[in-house]
């Protein structure tokens, strides 16, 4: 009697056991669909953005903080209307004929790049000497820091003397599109140029347009 | 018997531990996740290889249409609240309780200000920002844009450092952006955003 209680209990209690569980398995898996779509939304909604520094207009500025400009350093690039892009070498005002480009890296890419050379190979000398370092917040900083050393041209070079970089002036006419301004903006990071400006678009450089366009006509 | 028991049991894994879990991610990720704010003006940012994140808190957005018109946006209702209030206290414009209240919540603004007051009695005002009226004015007749920056410069305070963030169209012509960019020089901003979408190197 007792024995068959105690198999007709255990069976009993079996079952029950079995009542209780829940298969949670497809609630995981919902779940996990969920996390899944939360974490994608919060980290691929976030604008990128790029960080610019205007002149200011004031007249007050120090002597310091203006820089000159040689010459051989200097590179104009004009931003024309219909993707059309132009440069010059060289400072604005003289006698200058602008060379006609286009947007991408065969064009003022590569320009930048030959006017950049010196800098673009510390810049890997850089990267390189960092790749092997272990990565935490004092090496990224100080990498950065001599990221922009070399960038606007104040590291020194094995003869004592500021290793030059050249100055890119952009001016975009009226016509071009926020996209070639933007586009140019890039080309200066891709090509780690630290010092640019973006300047306004004036009368003789509507010339200057004007006389490439009928040369190349 | 008693193996094969043993065995059924094992077969069974036991998910709560693991949906536990699931669930306190989930939470986690849901409280964290940031919406995009219904944005009445729609804008198509150019892709660029910068990888900055854009900062979060005190934000200003100038929104630059494919048509050239400037609109405008803080981060958050607490600082537009800020904003409207600053604009009461310096006289440019001055808002009944009622109006600040919808003032808060607007996503975006984007009228002359002599319109604002209408604008915001308007139970469509989102579809009324791209009609022809619509813009904040911003070229060297009427700079509206630099009493809209000042003010919600001085309303957050010098405490809070206030980012200007400029969000344009692909399209926008240069001109513009231009005469947003000499507005903004004007009252001596001249540290902002550029906000553009990730692309890679060669796009």
């Amino acid at each position: 009697m007792a024995q068959l209680e105690t198999g007709g209990d255990q069976g009993n209690s079996k079952q029950k056991k079995m009542n209780a569980r829940v298969d949670f398995t497809p609630m995981v898996d919902m779940i996990m669909l969920l996390v899944t779509f939360f974490m994608l939304c919060t980290t691929l909604l976030k604008p990128q953005t790029m960080e610019i520094a205007m002149p200011s207009d004031k007249e007050d500025l120090k002597d310091e903080d203006k820089s000159q400009v040689k010459a051989s350093e200097a590179i104009t690039v004009i931003i024309d209307e219909n993707n059309t892009i132009y440069y010059f070498e060289g400072k604005p005002g003289e006698d200058v004929a602008l060379t006609p480009t286009q947007y991408g890296s065969e064009g003022i890419r590569k320009v930048l790049l030959t006017k950049n050379a010196r800098a673009m190979a510390q810049v890997e000398a850089l990267k390189k000497e960092y790749s092997t370092k272990e990565v935490n917040e004092k090496t990224k900083a100080e990498y950065k820091e001599k990221l922009s050393e070399i960038r606007n041209g104040k590291k020194i070079g094995a003869d004592g003397k500021a290793i030059p970089t050249p100055t890119v002036v952009i001016k975009p006419s009226d016509k071009a599109s926020y996209k070639n301004l933007i586009d140019v903006l890039d080309e200066m990071q891709i090509c780690n140029i630290g010092k640019y400006v973006i300047d306004n678009f004036t009368d003789d450089d509507q010339a200057l347009v004007d006389a490439a366009k009928g040369g190349a006509q | 018997m008693g193996r094969f028991k043993v065995k059924k049991q094992d077969m069974f894994i036991d998910m709560t531990p693991m949906s536990d879990v699931m669930v306190l991610l989930l939470t986690f990720f849901m409280l964290t996740a940031t919406f995009v704010k219904d944005e009445p003006v729609k804008v198509n940012t150019p892709g660029s290889v910068s990888e900055i994140k854009i900062p979060e808190q005190n934000l200003l957005t100038i929104t630059v249409n494919p048509e050239g018109k400037v609109f405008l946006g803080m981060d958050s209702p607490q600082n537009m609240e800020k904003l409207a209030n600053k604009m009461k206290d310096n006289g440019s414009l001055d808002l009944t309780p009622q109006e600040l209240q919808v003032f808060k919540d607007v996503p975006m603004l984007g009228t002359p200000i002599d319109y604002v007051k209408g604008w915001l009695a308007n139970e469509n005002r989102n579809s009324m920002l791209s009609d022809a009226k619509a813009g904040i004015p911003c070229d060297s007749v009427t700079d509206e844009l630099k009493v809209w920056v000042g003010n919600a410069r001085e309303a957050l305070g010098e405490g809070e450092k206030m980012r200007i963030a400029i969000k344009a169209d692909k399209e926008t012509s240069y001109e513009v952006i231009k005469h947003v960019m000499n507005s903004l020089r004007s009252i001596d901003e001249n540290r902002y955003n550029l906000i553009t979408s990730l692309a890679g190197e060669d796009k």
